[in-house]
């Protein structure tokens, strides 16, 4: 037993606060990740963690909290974005691509500014990478609520989501606001990559955000069966890698330990590899079930797959 | 303002701007943006790498920024090219973050890495940024012509046996070689801000490709400049007057596109009720 | 040497993800002939011209192109795609996009010759260009880019042009604008055509020959020969009849027939 899980690592408080955590912020990014992935907006769910990222060290600053910070930040930003223009896609990265170059510049002012303060070492540090060990656990509760609410977001407009990413005029002509759907998405980004980047950190959230989605929309044919592949394997590597994170105390000479994003990160960027693999997806590749999962979101995912 | 290593700071960021200016043109024509991003960001992790090693930085930053043109080129044939981006950068930063972890010095190189310390560029680091910036400005010249066909109608430009994907390669091998030429010495927020806002202001203000290009260099020019001065003036860092400054230009081309689109409209208007009441 | 054929496709057969498009597909194109490539959607009339311009790897059966295999460097054909977006941020004036089908291939920078401008100039006007020459390409309508796009794909002077349904959402005015057009520059540039549409009847006062495709196969010929009942019959698998009306074609199959290629109407027409 103790070849696998080194001593203490069920006893210990910051990691079972880490698992938790964890876990939920896996969830959460899997699942809001697979629209993202699907609507190919995996630059503008990057780019919104470093957003969340300059309002942390803003918030830093002016002596705010720090989630108000985050959350607010990737809020405006996405707001920004859409107001640049995210409806042809060209413009769409060229408007990430200035919020995000926008807010970068004012996160090394403010990151100068807190140093030059000197009250604050390892600010930078933490703000980038961040760490799901050093989570405060009387956040968790908000944590979860926060998470539940992007969540609920993107499931009450799933169908809306889907198809306006499949054909614009398809969806107008249904009388639905795409312009609404897609700042309702956004939104819906901004609370839970901000949440996921203050949890665990910018790096991990734009892993847990695209990596699983991409790696279980490659390897199923059904909105639903890729919504529950992206969620297990989220939470999976997330946990795998806590474990070899805590494990690696005992390995490095440095007895540091080596960082839980780079396993995590890394177990991800493996599965997504993996999924590419011929005798992978064949092992996925099931004939559909009659009555499984909606032959809408069937057809649209592979429909979605051709176009990719 | 203009003497000692000030003097350095005003070669490397004119030249930097030439590049950014250059290469940006096409980076906003093809829609880039990500990987313009993604390479110089992450290629940070190669440097830190570097560090661990106790070899030059610049090695690591070549290996790294090549390392993932290659990778982001190769993987995007078979997955969605964004996400490939998006796990490419994650994988270096996370690499990055395990370097640092091992060494013992990281917060100051950081920061200068990702946001840059263009005021204390000495004098050896200037060649190898004009020589660098060099070989991405005759890059970009001799595929100016395939590289415009295959990111305006890549149906066509394959119909006439010019490759699209390799053309994608080699766009991202030039901006790779742009992030290991001046994130040493600019850091990686400088080279993609410069890339993007004045590129697209400028595609605002003309209807030809030269011209664009020509006047991405131009506001790329006055932005670094405006931005050095600021910085010496104000002591605050010149990625953040950078990144404001590229923004702003580009708000102002698409101000001025709207004027202009809206006059038009206005004319052709005029024209119209003209012959309406003459007739 | 005139009586080799410009395009000589000799039995293609291609699957694309294991569903077979094209069947032992052969047919020719001669110099200077239009020729239709007529077919209902998702027929493969794509599928046949990415071939016959090396983008697809046919399963068996070869293209020749004046009697020569296809090199990846040949300008013997011109394209025109099906559906080309260009975003209207582009800096690209029509002109420059015309310009372009003459060095896109070049590597480098080299100044355009007087003569290359001029040449620029006199395809403009021929194709019905000038007024918005200097317009950005993704500001213009459908027409007028098809129009642009014809030119650059004229301009390097090929022996064929490939256009893949170059009148589909077009209006019918529009329609008969282009093809007006093309039969005119095909004359004045002695250029062959080969045009895929799913519908004939625009082109019966100007085409050559048919290549008529479906389920796969196909029957080439000139209108004449091809569009009949026992041709076509034949082709479909069951019986099929061809009326001539007003000078219009329709292929019209029985009802009740259950045949994929033919919706279940009294009357079609093809397409």
């Amino acid at each position: 037993m103790h070849v696998v899980f080194e001593s203490g690592f069920f006893t210990s408080a910051p990691v079972r606060t880490a698992l938790i955590i964890g876990a939920v912020t896996a969830m959460v990014s899997s699942v809001v990740g697979v629209f993202v992935v699907v609507r190919s907006q995996s630059f503008a769910g990057h780019a919104l963690t470093d957003v969340a990222t300059t309002g942390g060290s803003a918030a830093f600053f002016f002596g705010l909290s720090p989630l108000l910070g985050f959350i607010g930040g990737g809020v405006i930003g996405a707001g920004a974005m859409d107001l640049i223009g995210v409806e042809r896609e060209r413009r769409r990265d060229l408007a990430t691509g200035i919020v995000l170059g926008t807010a970068l510049g004012l996160a090394a002012l403010f990151l100068y500014l807190d140093t030059t303060k000197g009250a604050t070492t390892g600010a930078t540090q933490q703000l980038l990478f961040g760490s799901i060990f050093t989570v405060d656990p009387s956040t968790v509760p908000l944590v979860l609520g926060l998470s539940a609410l992007g969540l609920a977001i993107v499931v009450l407009i799933n169908r809306p989501l889907l198809l306006s990413s499949l054909s614009a005029e398809l969806t107008r002509a249904r009388g639905i606001n795409l312009r609404g759907v897609g700042v309702l998405f956004m939104i819906a980004m901004a609370v839970s990559v901000g949440l996921s980047s203050i949890a665990v950190g910018s790096i991990l959230s734009t892993a847990l955000l695209i990596g699983p989605a991409a790696a279980s929309i490659r390897l199923t044919k059904s909105l639903h069966a890729s919504l529950m592949v992206a969620g297990v394997l989220g939470v999976a590597t997330t946990w795998l890698g806590i474990l070899f994170a805590y494990d690696s105390f005992y390995w490095v000479p440095s007895s540091q330990g080596l960082p839980v994003s780079f396993f995590i990160v890394s177990l991800i960027f493996i599965a997504y590899l993996m999924s590419g693999l011929p005798f992978v997806r064949r092992r996925f590749d099931r004939p559909p079930r009659a009555n499984s999962a909606g032959a809408s979101n069937q057809a649209s995912i592979e429909a979605l797959e051709v176009g990719a | 303002m203009f003497s000692g290593f000030m003097v350095n700071a005003w070669e490397v960021g004119t030249m930097v701007a030439v590049v950014g200016g250059v290469v940006g043109f096409f980076v906003v024509l093809r829609g880039s943006a990500f990987p313009a991003h993604a390479i110089p960001n992450g290629a940070f992790a190669g440097a830190a790498g570097a560090n661990l090693l106790a070899i030059n930085p610049l090695i690591g930053l070549g290996v790294f920024s090549f390392g993932a043109a290659l990778g982001i080129g190769a993987l995007s044939r078979r997955g969605r090219s964004d996400a490939v981006t998006a796990l490419a950068l994650v994988m270096m930063l996370a690499l990055g973050a395990a370097f640092l972890s091992l060494s013992t010095q990281y917060e100051p190189q950081i920061f200068s890495l990702l946001f840059g310390e263009i005021l204390g560029v000495s004098s050896s680091e200037i060649l190898p940024v004009v020589a660098l910036g060099a070989v991405c400005i005759v890059a970009v010249a001799v595929l100016y012509r395939p590289l415009m066909l295959t990111s305006i109608a890549p149906d066509i430009a394959a119909a006439r046996g010019l490759r699209p994907q390799r053309f994608e390669i080699a766009f991202l091998i030039v901006i790779a070689c742009a992030t290991t030429m001046t994130v040493p010495v600019v850091g990686a927020l400088l080279i993609f801000t410069l890339m993007l806002g004045p590129s697209a202001a400028a595609q605002c203000f003309t209807n030809r490709a030269g011209r664009a290009m020509a006047g991405s260099v131009a506001i790329a020019l006055v932005t670094i400049w405006l931005a050095l001065a600021c910085a010496y003036e104000s002591n605050w860092p010149v990625g953040f007057y950078v990144s404001v400054l590229s923004a702003a230009s580009y708000g102002i081309g698409r101000g001025y596109a709207a004027w202009h689109t809206r006059r038009q409209v206005r004319a052709t208007r005029e024209s119209l009720r003209r012959v309406a009441l003459t007739n | 040497m005139t009586d080799v054929p410009v395009l000589q496709v000799d039995e293609i057969s291609v699957s694309l993800s294991g569903r077979q498009v094209l069947d032992h597909v052969s047919f020719d194109v001669r110099g200077g002939e239009f020729t239709g490539l007529i077919g209902s959607n998702g027929v493969g009339k794509t599928t046949l011209l990415r071939t016959i311009l090396g983008l697809q790897r046919p399963d068996s059966g070869r293209v020749l192109v004046s009697g020569m295999p296809l090199s990846p460097r040949s300008r013997s054909l011109g394209y025109v795609p099906q559906k080309i977006v260009v975003d209207p941020d582009v800096p690209m004036r029509a002109r420059d996009f015309v310009a372009l089908g003459l060095d896109a291939h070049r590597y480098g920078l080299t100044r355009r010759s007087p003569q290359q401008r001029e040449l620029v100039e006199r395809i403009l006007h021929d194709v019905d260009a000038e007024r918005f020459a200097d317009n950005r390409l993704g500001s213009l309508s459908g027409g007028e880019q098809q129009r642009v796009f014809i030119a650059h794909a004229l301009i390097s002077q090929p022996k064929l042009l490939l256009l893949d349904e170059p009148l589909a959402n077009l209006d019918p005015r529009s329609v008969q604008d282009i093809v007006a057009l093309l039969h005119r520059v095909a004359r004045g540039y002695g250029v062959a055509i080969l045009l895929s549409a799913h519908e004939m009847n625009a082109l019966l006062p100007v085409m050559d020959r048919i290549v008529y495709l479906t389920g796969g196969r196909a029957a080439s010929g000139t209108t004449d020969e091809v569009i009949r009942s026992d041709v076509l019959s034949q082709l479909y698998g069951h019986h099929v009849d061809v009326l001539q009306l007003h000078g219009r074609v329709l292929v019209v199959a029985e009802p009740g027939q259950d045949n994929q290629d033919i919706p279940q109407h009294p009357t079609l027409t093809l397409g």
